[in-house]
């Protein structure tokens, strides 16, 4: 992703690479910046004019009036911990336990980096830093009551996880129960905040002290920006936050963030893979998270290149721009045609080399013909947890590369050409001139299908959908903030993904919910590194219900998204998933529309986004009024509003 | 939270419906196509294949053309195995999969792209599916 310079003056790229210190300064007296703490040099600290009382106070000169606090509150500090380590956003629904922090953020921290953003439900607050993040190569925060907030923040977190995205989450809670308040904020207190959502975070801690905090912070920041990026959990315990800083024997101190290189493969191991693929005839790359960032993408071209060999790009990021010859949407049967698979970042390399049917008898083959390598790079290996299954089943591998492979792949390039025969290298050279010539008749293929895609019909089709849209948004500034599944992947058929802010994967673990936030939370990101990008969200009408309140946060923050409805009026899959139950036992088929589907009555998105504060467009049934409504939503967004357009679909 | 319906098997049976699709012209009993637009629809045919039977993600193209001659398509029907639930005459009768057989048969042919100006005017653009 692009980077900005941001306001503090501290470029992104230098501050990774832990070539700047942590930049914020603190207004509290007594409190040390590392960049202070460095230098020897009292005089970093910035005087905000806010703080001459409260410094006033410090100093013993004024007594704190009854009922008042006799100084800075510890979440003052808190918060220029949050600046300190760049958090942008803080994705919240307000709560009690949080009330100390977040009086801070909008009256200490004047609700700028971070600004507190008003969320309808924790999972929307997660969700939307789990979008963020994978524009903005950075995390955002997301502040959640205690227990109660947690636990409805629960399957955001999980999808986070499973997607490899960092998340800054905090939690409120109070231990102490002689200052608790009884009732519901006893209730709503807990003995281990972390240990709820433990099996699918990185690291917690519940520090019990403002220096432990800030500690735990900053490492919680490094531990969730070390690939594999996964969400982190800090408990902001509510008597640090609500109390006075007391003054102790040293000075408050904000640790200097430096951030950890991604694990590079060992050299040995990528010479052995490079030499395996040098030697096949027939090597397939398949990418599932390789471009983190832009470089990921470059460096993955230049290995396909380097090779001439076909990228089966499985969508979770954007891994390799979708017009380059070599690379490869769907691609099932190259696998098989392999005689060596290297596998980048796969979350499930056994997956990908076998086929499973849901039949009554789960049978499953390989795809693979005997005797083919198989090379596996990715932090998958690295880092690994028992209960939940995302690892996915075990796939034993010729080579296998515990690595970072956007930070290996350079390496590996290197080593392949070093690797290639000179009598091997015209083979190799052929291999991309077929890949060339193909592609215009693969073009045509594709295009025809297109057209016998029910180009007509209504409820309106996959493709034509797609193909719709893309003609409104081919010459904007566009980036597409939701997966493209249930339009069974038209728009990566159809439209051209050249850029890596384009596209940002799926949720990670399918966990439903996800969309609607997780756009949302991308678009903030968009808007922040250029607002002339217009953000198009493909947006599943089963998934939008789940947490519709995010269309009102993206109203309330004037993120100006497109959102078109893929409404096939359903919950499609479990459709199919409960008549093949009743095929396979031979019962009534006519029923599976009983719990599976959203009629009687169909629900007007476009209404429900007007009351949440949208421009709401539709429903659109004939596919000859897409292209008119997506136009006309194009126009709004661009006069900064939110817009959703309820599109009626085909299935798939 | 949501297991995905695979396609894997559905890859084999479009493959067996188009190595069989110089069968295809072979005589079916005569059909009801409304009536089998009413079937397709009520027995859920339409929800891996779509509502013209044009295919989907988890469902392979079925009509324009009928890529199975009748023989073949009754006895894939009810005796799939695989991803495609088999549809047994206890669920769906022979009259009922004779119309909607004549409803695949019936439904229009699909325009050329090069007709289409959306479409024509997307060569240049390019993404690759093999």
């Amino acid at each position: 992703m692009a980077r900005k310079t941001t306001s503090t003056g501290v470029d992104r790229r230098k501050f990774l690479a832990g070539a700047a210190v942590a930049g914020a300064a603190s207004a509290i007296p007594g409190v040390k910046s590392a960049r202070a703490q460095a230098a020897g040099d009292t005089a970093a600290f910035v005087k905000r004019p806010s703080s001459a009382a409260a410094e006033a106070e410090m100093a013993g000169n004024v007594p704190p009036s009854p009922g008042t606090l006799g100084g800075p509150a510890g979440s003052d500090f808190m918060v220029d911990v949050l600046k300190s380590v760049d958090i942008d956003f803080v994705f919240s629904n307000p709560a009690s336990s949080c009330r100390g922090i977040h009086e801070s953020i909008v009256n200490y921290g004047g609700n700028k980096k971070p600004e507190f953003i008003t969320c309808m439900h924790e999972e929307s607050a997660v969700a939307m830093t789990h979008g963020y993040f994978k524009v903005a190569g950075k995390p955002a925060a997301a502040l959640c009551h205690g227990t109660v907030g947690l636990q409805h923040a629960a399957m955001a977190v999980y999808n986070a996880w499973c997607d490899r995205a960092a998340s800054f989450i905090m939690v409120g809670n109070r231990m102490d129960a002689n200052t608790r308040q009884p009732g519901v904020p006893t209730i709503h207190a807990v003995q281990d905040p972390g240990s709820l959502i433990r099996d699918f975070t990185k690291w917690d801690d519940n520090p019990q002290s403002l220096q432990h905090f800030a500690e735990s912070a900053v490492r919680a920041y490094k531990i969730a920006m070390t690939p594999p990026h996964e969400p982190v959990l800090l408990a902001v315990e509510e008597k640090l936050q609500e109390d006075a800083i007391e003054k102790g024997p040293r000075p408050l101190v904000i640790p200097k963030l430096n951030m950890v290189s991604p694990p590079a493969g060992d050299p040995n191991a990528v010479r052995e893979a490079a030499k395996l693929l040098a030697m096949a005839d027939n090597p397939v790359i398949v990418a599932d998270r390789v471009g983190r960032t832009p470089a990921g993408v470059k460096h993955l071209i230049e290995l396909a290149e380097a090779l001439n060999a076909p990228v089966v790009d499985q969508l979770g990021r954007m891994n390799m721009p979708n017009n380059h010859h070599l690379c490869v949407i769907g691609g099932g049967n190259l696998i098989g045609q392999s005689d060596c698979v290297l596998g980048l970042e796969l979350t499930d390399f056994w997956g990908t080399v076998n086929a499973m049917d849901d039949s009554a008898t789960a049978d499953y083959r390989t795809k693979l013909k005997p005797g083919t390598k198989l090379i596996s790079i990715g932090v998958g290996d690295l880092y690994i947890r028992a209960n939940y299954q995302d690892f996915e089943r075990y796939q034993p591998v010729d080579i296998s590369i515990g690595a970072d492979a956007e930070a290996t792949l350079p390496m590996l390039t290197e080593y392949v050409k070093q690797a290639i025969p000179a009598d091997r290298r015209a083979m190799i050279a052929a291999r991309g001139d077929k890949a060339k010539k193909g592609q215009a008749a693969a073009r045509e293929r594709t295009l025809k299908a297109a057209a016998d895609n029910a180009w007509d019909a209504s409820p309106i089709s996959s493709a034509r959908f797609s193909a719709e849209i893309w003609n409104q948004i081919k010459n904007e500034n566009w980036a597409l903030v939701s997966r493209d599944s249930s339009p069974s992947n038209w728009p990566h058929r159809l439209w051209t993904f050249d850029q890596h802010h384009q596209f940002i994967g799926g949720p990670g673990g399918a966990g439903i919910g996800y969309g609607l936030p997780a756009a949302v939370g991308a678009s903030f990101a968009h808007r922040s590194i250029d607002s002339s990008r217009i953000c198009i969200n493909i947006q599943n009408d089963g998934d939008s219900m789940y947490a519709p309140g995010a269309l009102w946060t993206a109203s309330h923050h004037k993120i100006p998204m497109l959102t078109i409805m893929w409404n096939n009026r359903a919950y499609h899959q479990e459709i199919m998933h409960l008549q093949r139950m009743a095929n396979w036992r031979q019962r009534d088929v006519t029923t599976a529309h009983i719990g599976t589907t959203i009629w009687d009555p169909y629900v007007q998105y476009e209404k429900l986004a007007e009351a949440l504060g949208q421009v709401g467009i539709g429903p659109i049934t004939d596919p000859k009024d897409l292209g008119a409504a997506v136009k006309r939503g194009l126009e709004a967004v661009k006069m900064g509003e939110p817009v959703l357009i309820n599109v009626v679909t085909q299935p798939r | 939270m949501r297991k995905s319906i695979t396609s894997a098997a559905l890859v084999i049976a479009a493959s067996l419906f188009g190595a069989s699709s110089a069968f295809a012209a072979q005589a079916a009993p005569p059909g009801d196509a409304a009536k089998g637009k009413a079937n397709f629809e009520r027995v859920g045919c339409y929800q891996c294949h779509g509502h013209q039977g044009q295919g989907g993600r988890e469902g392979p193209r079925i009509a324009d053309p009928v890529p199975l001659a009748w023989p073949a398509l009754q006895a894939w029907v009810r005796t799939t195995s695989g991803d495609m639930p088999p549809y047994t005459p206890k669920v769906l009768s022979d009259q009922e999969l004779i119309d909607i057989y004549a409803y695949l048969q019936s439904v229009p042919k699909a325009p050329d792209f090069k007709n289409i100006p959306l479409l024509s005017g997307m060569q240049s653009t390019a993404a690759n599916t093999r």
